[in-house]
């Protein structure tokens, strides 16, 4: 058996799921019986079994990739309760474990697969959909590049229907419910952020059950989530017309085209949407969101 | 200090880790501290709260990069996208060399975040030799690798753990991030002499030293570095440095950390043992007379109390 053999079975058990019990499954998810697997690769000793040795690894891989998701997505979380939560997030890594050097992204793939599998957000697929869209935009905003910010002059120079250049840390959601306002109501709540350093995880995250969560009722949300002061992550909302443009404008249309697909897109008119223009801009140049074209 | 070609012949006392409890009272106190050790995988990103953070800690303070997922005893290649974002921290906090695990923890591009262990055969130490050299060449500065505590062994290895140690740094012609609780953890759960294996290793080849704390379960002990140190590592310390001579060292505390002041204190009991160890002891052939040579490990914590 050569190095990447072994390798190849020993990860294939660490990342079979726990028993209900938190114990090494005696058989892998596809019938085969882990003791013979675990006995052929792993050295018995005086206190522990092969398998119990093995078993060490297991428990500590999903206890710390169950608290890595558990405090990416306190949202999601308190809408459909620790315990869905869990069996979502169990079938979410045996299906998509990960492919990333680094804990940050363990959430990255849980929206596509989540709209795959709404079987775990029964009675609030489109609710946790969306908290799930915003909480990884929160990750992901947090520590993106900051570019050279767009300047006056800057502006002059980029002709008559330009096309502007977004900071990579400006992300735009559209909600079909307010999760924003949520997620802020369940963070006031949660414990300052905390350290994920350790290398080793003892015992398995447990979170008590808070107060039952009122879960909002359905209301369109268009959502800028940004950085500002301190690199703080906020949330901004904005005008349908406004969310629609600069939608538009961040996939690169020029500024005409951007207004047209607005009014499309709302059914407004050319009027209401060139009135605001410069309010807008000035707003959204004041927060930093446009760069230099060249910085992107 | 004993500086030498794999930490980059720096000069680097008693750190510790920068962890964000602290942040405050670094920030408000600016206490004297010789160095801190930031786990690079935290900061390998594009922006945000992270960097800013760290580029207040390199104005006033050394930091020294230490990984926890670079994987060299994985089978498969090295990820290009954490080599690219490793040499651009490097640049940023001009570590003078750079630690990581003597591990493996990924195959086929599935991630286990996990520290597991090396079977120790020579075709693993080859391959894994390989990849510190291809990283080092990458980065450009000195890579020493830790020994990782352990709680399996497996069937095929070849060697005991400090000659596949050994094996690997003399192939890659690296240094040894020296882990003494490591050393201890994996003596007490596959029953060997932690002597033993200090004795055994390269002095000449040791960048840096960890010291840590760890939990003990009935049947084994897991490396939790959520206490203080606790006796038979500071004896396994006290040999290393007797070994090595004094060396720039690093307390981990990860969980359930302590104020920013307990966790110094407690890095600070190392400079008893670093006091008058200004040379290394001479090597010839690891024949050094010591009290801690050969003790068992039960001896060594009964001298402590």
């Amino acid at each position: 058996m050569d190095l990447e053999q072994l390798q190849r079975i020993v990860l294939g058990v660490i990342q079979q799921p726990l028993t209900s019990s938190e114990g090494m499954r005696k058989r892998t998810l596809d019938g085969r019986p882990v003791k013979k697997i675990v006995d052929e690769v792993i050295k018995p000793n005086d206190r522990l079994t092969s398998f119990e040795r093995l078993e060490i690894y297991n428990r500590v891989y999903w206890f710390r990739l169950l608290s890595s998701l558990m405090e990416d997505f306190p949202g999601l979380r308190a809408i459909i309760g620790e315990r869905k939560f869990e069996k979502l997030a169990v079938s979410y890594l045996t299906d998509r474990p990960s492919e990333s050097f680094t804990l940050r992204n363990l959430g990255a793939r849980l929206e596509p697969w989540l709209r795959q599998h709404p079987e775990f957000t029964p009675k609030v697929p489109r609710l946790a959909l969306d908290m799930v869209r915003l909480e990884w935009a929160d990750i992901d905003v947090f520590d993106q590049a900051e570019l050279p910010k767009l300047t006056a002059d800057d502006l002059r120079s980029l002709g008559e229907d330009p096309i502007f250049h977004f900071q990579p840390y400006l992300r735009l959601l559209d909600l079909a419910y307010p999760v924003d306002e949520l997620l802020l109501s369940i963070r006031h709540g949660e414990e300052q952020e905390s350290d994920i350093a350790s290398n080793v995880v003892l015992e398995r995250a447990q979170k008590s059950p808070g107060p039952r969560l009122r879960l909002p009722k359905r209301e369109k949300v268009y959502l800028a989530v940004h950085r500002q002061e301190e690199e703080t992550v906020y949330f901004k909302r904005l005008e349908p017309d406004a969310f629609a443009l600069l939608c538009a404008l961040q996939q690169g249309k020029t500024l005409s085209q951007a207004i047209e697909e607005s009014v499309n897109w709302t059914h407004g008119k050319v009027e209401n949407i060139t009135g605001q223009l410069h309010d807008w801009f000035a707003n959204w140049s004041s927060l930093g969101w446009f760069c230099k074209p060249s910085a992107e | 200090m004993p500086a030498n070609k794999f930490n980059g012949y720096s000069d680097y006392g008693i750190g510790i880790g920068l962890r964000i409890p602290h942040y405050n009272h670094i920030f408000e106190k600016k206490p004297v501290v010789d160095w801190f050790e930031i786990i690079s995988e935290n900061f390998m990103i594009d922006g945000g709260r992270p960097l800013k953070v760290l580029d207040q800690i390199l104005d006033q303070y050394r930091v020294v990069q230490h990984g926890v997922s670079m994987y060299f005893g994985s089978a498969e290649p090295l990820n290009r996208e954490h080599l690219r974002r490793l040499k651009t921290l490097v640049k940023r906090t001009k570590t003078p060399w750079l630690t990581d695990h003597l591990c493996w923890g990924s195959v086929d591009g599935k991630y286990s975040h996990d520290l597991l262990p090396m079977p120790y055969t020579f075709e693993a130490a080859r391959k894994t030799a390989q990849k510190i050299r291809e990283v080092r060449d990458f980065v450009e500065v000195p890579i020493a690798v830790e020994n990782v505590s352990s709680y399996a062994e497996y069937h095929v290895s070849e060697m005991t753990e400090w000659e596949f140690l050994n094996e690997v740094v003399e192939q890659a012609d690296c240094g040894i991030l020296l882990d003494v609780n490591n050393i201890y953890v994996s003596s007490q759960n596959h029953s060997f002499n932690p002597f033993d294996y200090l004795n055994s290793i390269a002095p000449e080849r040791v960048a840096q030293i960890h010291i840590a704390g760890h939990s003990k379960f009935e049947k084994y002990i897991l490396d939790t570095h959520d206490h203080p140190v606790l006796d038979p590592v500071w004896d396994l310390y006290a040999r290393a440095i007797e070994l090595a001579g004094p060396t720039a060292t690093l307390l981990e505390w990860d969980d359930r950390i302590p104020s920013f002041e307990e966790v110094h204190h407690e890095a600070l009991k190392a400079k008893k043992f670093l006091k008058g160890k200004q040379q290394p002891v001479p090597m010839d052939g690891h024949a050094v007379i010591s009290p801690y040579t050969n003790a068992r490990p039960d001896a060594a914590e009964k001298a402590r109390a």
